[in-house]
């Protein structure tokens, strides 16, 4: 973009006016608005994780998304980069990085997750828009290989609405997925607690628990146009489809676990998922039926965060094999 | 305002219901309340002006004139040269003082004849006679006499259109009354008030084809104007003008084949291939012009908006310099600081004002400086939403990510030559990033390489 000052006596302007490329005018869009909007539609999910599981809550995102933030910003100053903390993607990383994990986790476990999130998994690639596996889910994954215990200690919200006190609380320490998996819910004779899953009185990750907060967050990021309706419709579809084929309920298939954070919030992602609009219908539908392989018949109560990472590494693909036809191609083109 | 106002009373009367469309595509703010219900203003004939004898595609005029000649208006300063050409009129009578060569809206500097007025007014006009006299090939020479070319953008010669090769078969003819750009409202003034001239100039533009069928697509934010040109046709069966979505890019010549007749053009082919002719509602005015009252091309309506005392819809003459058309404005208001000719999509950015009005010059816009943001450019974010509203089914993202890599071939084959620059991709890019610049370029030296084969 050039600047050009107009005081030669060709011109009658005194003034400098800006000489560039048109278009002259933009979407209101940019990618730091972007990393703002996705912030924003977690907000709600993040605020309930930290009233319903307490101060734990807020120190474990605290500590993720400083971390994360640092991370970005010491790596950039050692390779002598101009630094981009500021596009909010790191921080971003970080919320997302938190919101997949149990409460009970020490708090320097997260910051290690954190430092092989932006380190590993975007920097090492070129940063943004280079990294083809989503950045949080690998610090999750790194976290779950390292640490299984750790990961996977459960417990119930401090904060209830009413399902705890009940002989739920002999099972604290589980998620409903674990309990599906163990078959404990039917031996219990437990009835799935639709509505606790639904508005996230459970025991989970921080982020995950929640559905009605995640879901209205998507919705909002649907209608700013900030993601797409195709990739959370085919995996959530997916999961539906699967749930049936295998006489699960598909109610709780969608409501328990990371379903809905993985569908509208990971699997989105706009770097790792495709660029095309069959690819990413079909990127949808790998994450639902990866997904409910790992529940069904994986060695892991829950699938989303493998499944997703699993689809990041065939997006490249699918974005070759499903370039569309041109408006007006007459027959395939060599 | 207006126009939110106008598409709730479509919507309320089924309007966007029946309004076609096409594929893809953005919305844009509209910007057109300041202009679209302002009467064309005729502006007084300027002092001087200056002609450049390339006001079109093609091969450029060559200058028949001499320093010192008297000429009238309508007089020929410039001869076409070839088929691909047409001639340039004295838009004002007088003397030629200067023949140089002038800086153009596009940069480049161009042989331009410069006439002094000496407002006597006097003309040489064409004869006249009523359409059902002329026969087709007429028609088709009148429109290379007059120096008709597309007044929407392109400025392609308009008798070029109207004889495709021997092997296609024109079946219809579409005006382009969607004014897609943002706040340019010339064409809708030329439809709101000379309804009878847009369609005289269908109905010649149909019999220079040879077709019996007519389209008029407007899109459904002007409703006056389809009012005005359906009335208007009504004694005209072959005649229909068809509501279209308001979206952007509706006015882009294959989009608009698309939404109004369902036809698609081939990839890297023309309207003829689909059996279409597509022509702006300024041209069909001027040919309507030409018949009625003998009149060349030398005068045209552009749309003075944004950062000016009173914007507004001018009928100028050509050659007229942008500042004089700012000036009639009322000057700039607030600090000017981005000044387009056409409009925001498409038009190019100018550094001087002293640029003569040209036979494609819809728009004068001026950006306030500070409505401007300069943002920088980041890396590709992957986000796929150029993808998305690429009206061709491009692939914006990886057309850019290749030319930066140096890999034109494989550039051109995510459809780097079906792109038509209509600017949706690089509207929408979060990462800013100069996408059409970028291709504009590539496609030039791709061009440039096929020459030399």
């Amino acid at each position: 973009m050039l600047i050009h000052d107009l005081k030669g006596e060709d011109s009658m302007l005194d003034e400098q006016v800006v000489v560039s490329p048109a278009p002259h005018v933009n979407d209101l869009l940019t990618t730091e608005n972007a990393m703002r909007q996705v912030g924003l539609a977690l907000a709600p999910a993040a605020l309930f994780s930290i009233w319903a599981f307490g101060w734990r809550a807020l120190l474990l995102i605290v500590l993720s998304m400083g971390t994360a933030v640092l991370t970005e910003y010491i790596i950039q100053k050692l390779q002598k980069k101009p630094t981009t903390i500021a596009d909010g993607s790191a921080a971003l990383t970080g919320l997302l990085l938190a919101l997949t994990v149990t409460p009970q986790l020490p708090g320097w476990m997260i910051v290690i997750g954190a430092v092989v999130a932006i380190g590993l998994a975007k920097h090492i690639f070129g940063g943004l828009g280079h990294n083809p596996f989503n950045p949080a889910l690998i610090g999750r994954a790194f976290m779950l290989a390292s640490w299984p215990v750790a990961m996977t200690t459960w417990v119930w919200p401090a904060n209830s609405l009413g399902w705890a006190g009940s002989k739920v609380n002999a099972i604290a320490g589980a998620t409903v997925l674990n309990l599906d998996k163990m078959g404990t819910l039917n031996q219990l004779g437990l009835k799935v607690p639709y509505l606790n899953l639904f508005i996230g009185n459970i025991a989970g990750s921080l982020g995950e628990t929640s559905a009605l907060l995640l879901l209205l967050g998507g919705l909002y990021l649907l209608m700013t146009k900030v993601i797409d309706w195709r990739i959370p419709v085919s995996f959530l579809g997916t999961v539906v489809v699967l749930s049936l084929v295998f006489q699960k309920d598909p109610l709780f298939q969608i409501l328990a676990g990371g379903v809905f954070l993985g569908a509208f919030f990971m699997a989105t992602d706009w770097v790792t998922s495709p660029v095309t609009p069959k690819g990413r219908i079909y990127f949808g539908i790998g994450c639902g039926t990866l997904t409910m392989l790992i529940r069904i018949f994986g060695g892991y109560p829950e699938g989303v965060c493998y499944s997703i990472l699993i689809m990041n590494a065939v997006t490249p693909l699918l974005d070759r094999m499903t370039i569309p036809k041109r408006f007006g191609e007459v027959k395939a083109r060599a | 305002m207006i126009i939110l106002f106008f598409n709730k009373i479509s919507i309320l009367r089924g309007e966007q219901m029946r309004a076609k469309t096409f594929r893809g595509g953005i919305h844009l703010h509209y910007c057109k309340e300041a202009t679209a219900n302002q009467p064309i203003m005729e502006m007084p004939e300027p002092k001087q002006v200056i002609l450049p004898v390339q006001q079109h595609i093609g091969a450029p005029a060559q200058v028949c004139v001499n320093v010192g000649d008297p000429v009238k208006i309508g007089d020929l300063v410039a001869t076409a040269q070839g088929f691909v050409s047409v001639p340039i009129h004295a838009s004002i009578a007088g003397k030629v003082t200067e023949i140089k060569e002038y800086p153009q809206a596009s940069g480049r500097k161009v042989t331009s004849v410069v006439i002094e007025n000496d407002f006597s007014g006097a003309s040489r006009l064409l004869a006249v006679k009523p359409l059902d006299q002329y026969t087709a090939p007429e028609i088709k020479e009148l429109m290379q006499q007059i120096g008709l070319v597309g007044m929407g953008g392109a400025g392609f010669p308009t008798h070029v259109k109207y004889s495709p090769p021997k092997d296609k078969t024109l079946e219809m003819v579409i005006l382009n009354g969607a004014e897609c750009e943002p706040y340019l409202t010339c064409d809708h003034r030329l439809m709101v008030e000379q309804p009878d001239r847009v369609i005289l100039g269908l109905q010649a533009m149909m019999k220079a084809a040879g077709v019996a069928v007519g389209y008029i697509g407007i899109e459904v934010n002007k409703p006056d104007a389809i009012a005005r040109l359906t009335g208007e046709a009504a004694s005209d069966p072959r005649i229909k003008v068809v509501p279209l979505e308001v979206k952007y890019p509706q006015g882009e010549e294959k989009m608009l084949i698309k939404s109004v007749a369902g036809r698609v053009v081939p990839a890297g082919g023309l309207p003829a291939d689909a059996g279409v002719v597509v022509n702006n509602i300024a041209t069909a005015v001027t040919l309507a012009g030409a018949l009625t009252d003998g009149l060349p091309l030398i005068s045209r309506v552009v749309t003075v908006t944004g950062a000016v005392s009173k914007p507004q819809n001018l009928k100028v003459r050509l050659g007229t310099l942008v500042s004089e058309l700012v000036e009639f404005c009322g000057g700039f208001s607030g600090t000017p600081g981005r000044i387009v000719l056409g409009g925001p999509m498409t038009g190019p950015a100018q550094y001087r004002l002293d640029l003569p009005v040209v036979k494609n010059t819809s728009g004068v816009l001026v950006q306030e400086r500070g409505q401007i943001k300069l943002l920088s450019s980041s890396t590709c974010v992957r986000c796929a939403h150029c993808v998305d509203v690429c009206p061709y089914k491009l692939m914006p993202c990886l057309i850019v990510n290749a030319i930066e890599a140096g890999n034109l071939a494989q550039a051109e084959a995510y459809g780097l030559m079906d792109c038509r620059e209509c600017g949706s991709c690089t509207f929408v890019c979060p990462a800013q990033r100069p996408i059409i610049q970028t291709v504009k370029s590539a496609k030039t030296k791709i061009i440039a390489a096929r020459k030399k084969k």
